[in-house]
């Protein structure tokens, strides 16, 4: 990929950004009610002292001026203060952002390791009775409600048995939220991975090392896999959408910290920076990874020009 | 496989019933069906009448799914949770294919700068994680069943437009919309009558494979707090009012889970089924 077709892209970005920054400006806008006293939640406050607080907040201001200074501090990362705790939004995200990153990571390889196998087992001996059982397991995993087998898990290993913590944030206390966030990821990768290995058994390469009398394994394991991982592993954009959503879940299953919690109790507190801040955020995250790995795609393999 | 064949219903039926998981799954929809319309007649007890029996009281033969908190029979409640379930999914579903498909047909049909930045918009839109979406849009409308209905179905239209355009912008170019344009035609037949029927076939597919998810998200946002409210008998709800005695009492959230679980397996079940005998690439496979 040359030097102008990464720069293409990365230009690219701004528009998407743009684009997404003013849908959460114009979303927030739209909601009901005074700022102000959505921000002071019922405090008796002089009529001096609300105005003061509407030119704090700049709600006084014409809705293009707001709107600019919305995007140039959203540039900077600076998302104002929390309606509740009264910190600065990007202070809180900081704060909460390790726990779900530790989660996404635990949930990532769960999911990869039940996923890529499902698929790998499905996809070599395919339309029999193991392409079924492993592809009915793989929409179980899409089908069950990860806030279900969150409880199941917690109650069955956690609360019953007592082989982890029931809570806290230590490693112990990570194996289930990740296993109940893998599970859904797996669903959907085993059919990535299925359909992967079935195109990349079709092709000629694979004729010629079988017919070079290489073991059904080598085949598999030399030839095929190093192929077929590049479609599901394209895919890590979406995985990421997928464990962000995951994640907001899990951590209220499991009363983790973490993002998807601080959303979630930001909505109900009607904490209306919180929520703009993780929503532009998580987009923003979203957005450069996927550029990140088609970058990075494009550099590896040389058949995708730019 | 010739064209009459496509027309004629006892095959297409006999195809989608041809697997067993697909019938399982249709069976499965015909009870959830079922026990959503004959509620009122199947339910033992009242879904709201409190004191039934002894609080959090275990499963015995008057209460096959024991009570709840509130003495209410759990059994009662996730028949009558089947209402929600399905009816939740269908309407999201109904919001994301009539907006997304209309959408994506006018963009594509009108070709040029609208084309352009409408599908720059849509890519934009895709950006946002769905869920966050959907919890971006009930902070602005409010906490709700309806609310989260409508939120789940408007975080679905990017999805549902993309996907019609990519399928509507081939046939923009056919001879018949030329020969439609020349014989006099409006826009507006043109769209409707002329493209959509030659949709329809792709808007079923995803529409039926997106029905499962929509579900189950339906249901993640009443867990969450932010769709329906206590004391109404969703599934999702009953399982985020169960939570805090799971230990005490783990048949306040296994059964609405499972209730929930099955039904949006057999929607899964039912819908990769129809995708395979509806979509045509995937139809040599099966």
């Amino acid at each position: 990929m040359s030097i102008r077709a990464i720069l293409g892209r990365l230009i690219g970005v701004i528009p998407t950004l743009l684009i997404t920054w003013t849908f959460v400006f114009g979303a927030m806008r739209l909601v009901p009610g005074d700022p102000v006293l959505l921000m002071l939640q019922g405090t008796p406050i002089s009529d001096v002292a609300m105005e003061a607080a509407r030119a704090k907040l700049g709600v006084d201001r014409p809705i293009i001026v707001q709107y600019v200074s919305f995007l140039s501090n959203a540039a900077r990362g600076d998302f104002g203060d929390s309606f509740r705790s009264r910190q600065p939004v990007t202070q809180l995200i900081a704060a909460e952002f390790p726990f779900t990153l530790q989660l996404a990571l635990g949930g990532f390889v769960v999911g990869l390791l039940l996923g890529a196998t499902l698929g790998i087992v499905a996809g070599v001996w395919p339309n029999g009775w193991i392409d079924t059982l492993c592809m009915t397991t793989a929409l179980v995993g899409l089908s069950l409600p990860s806030f279900w087998i969150g409880m199941l898990l917690i109650q069955v290993f956690a609360t019953g048995l007592g082989w982890v913590p029931v809570l806290g944030t230590g490693f112990d206390a990570l194996i289930l939220p990740s296993i109940s966030l893998g599970l859904f990821l797996a669903g959907g990768l085993a059919r990535l991975t299925r359909n992967a290995i079935i195109e990349v058994m079709g092709q000629d390469y694979i004729r010629t090392a079988r017919a070079k009398g290489l073991t059904a394994w080598r085949v598999v394991g030399k030839h095929a896999m190093r192929n077929a991982v590049i479609p599901p592993l394209t895919l890590l954009g979406i995985q990421f959408a997928l464990l962000i959503g995951g994640a907001v879940v899990t951590e209220t299953v499991f009363a983790r910290p973490g993002i998807g919690r601080l959303l979630v109790l930001a909505v109900l507190e009607k904490d209306f920076p919180v929520v703009q801040g993780v929503v532009v955020l998580t987009t923003t995250a979203y957005v450069l990874i996927n550029v990140a790995i088609d970058i990075a795609y494009g550099i590896i393999d040389p058949r995708v020009q730019g | 496989m010739n064209a009459a064949n496509l027309t004629r219903r006892p095959w297409f039926v006999s195809r989608l019933l041809g697997a067993p998981g697909a019938v399982a799954g249709a069976v499965v929809i015909v009870v959830i069906l079922g026990l959503a319309v004959l509620a009122p007649y199947l339910a033992p007890y009242d879904w709201n009448a409190t004191s039934q029996c002894r609080r959090l009281a275990p499963m015995t033969a008057e209460h096959w799914f024991g009570c709840d908190l509130f003495g209410r029979d759990i059994f009662s409640r996730v028949i009558y949770g089947a209402r929600f379930s399905l009816a939740m999914g269908l309407s999201t579903v109904a919001i994301s294919l009539l907006f997304g498909s209309l959408l994506g047909i006018v963009i594509a049909y009108a070709g040029g700068w609208t084309d352009r930045i409408g599908a720059r918009v849509i890519d934009a839109m895709l950006c946002f994680p769905s869920i966050i979406l959907a919890i971006l849009i009930v902070a602005v409308l409010g906490v709700g069943l309806l609310n989260a209905a409508l939120a789940v179905g408007i975080s679905g239209i990017p999805r549902f437009a993309r996907i019609t355009r990519a399928a509507a912008l081939p046939l923009v170019a056919r001879d018949f919309v030329e020969a439609a344009r020349s014989v006099g035609a409006g826009h507006g037949r043109i769209v409707l009558r002329h493209l959509l029927p030659n949709l329809a076939p792709i808007l079923i597919v995803i529409a039926t494979l997106d029905l499962g998810g929509a579900v189950l998200f339906t249901a993640t946002l009443s867990f969450l707090g932010l769709g329906a409210q206590p004391p109404t008998p969703e599934w999702g709800a009953m399982l985020d009012a169960g939570r805090e005695y799971v230990r005490y009492a783990p048949w306040t959230m296994i059964f609405p889970g499972l209730a929930l679980f099955l039904t949006v397996m057999a929607v899964n079940l039912v819908g990769d089924r129809l995708s395979l005998i509806l979509d045509p690439r995937q139809r040599d496979r099966s």
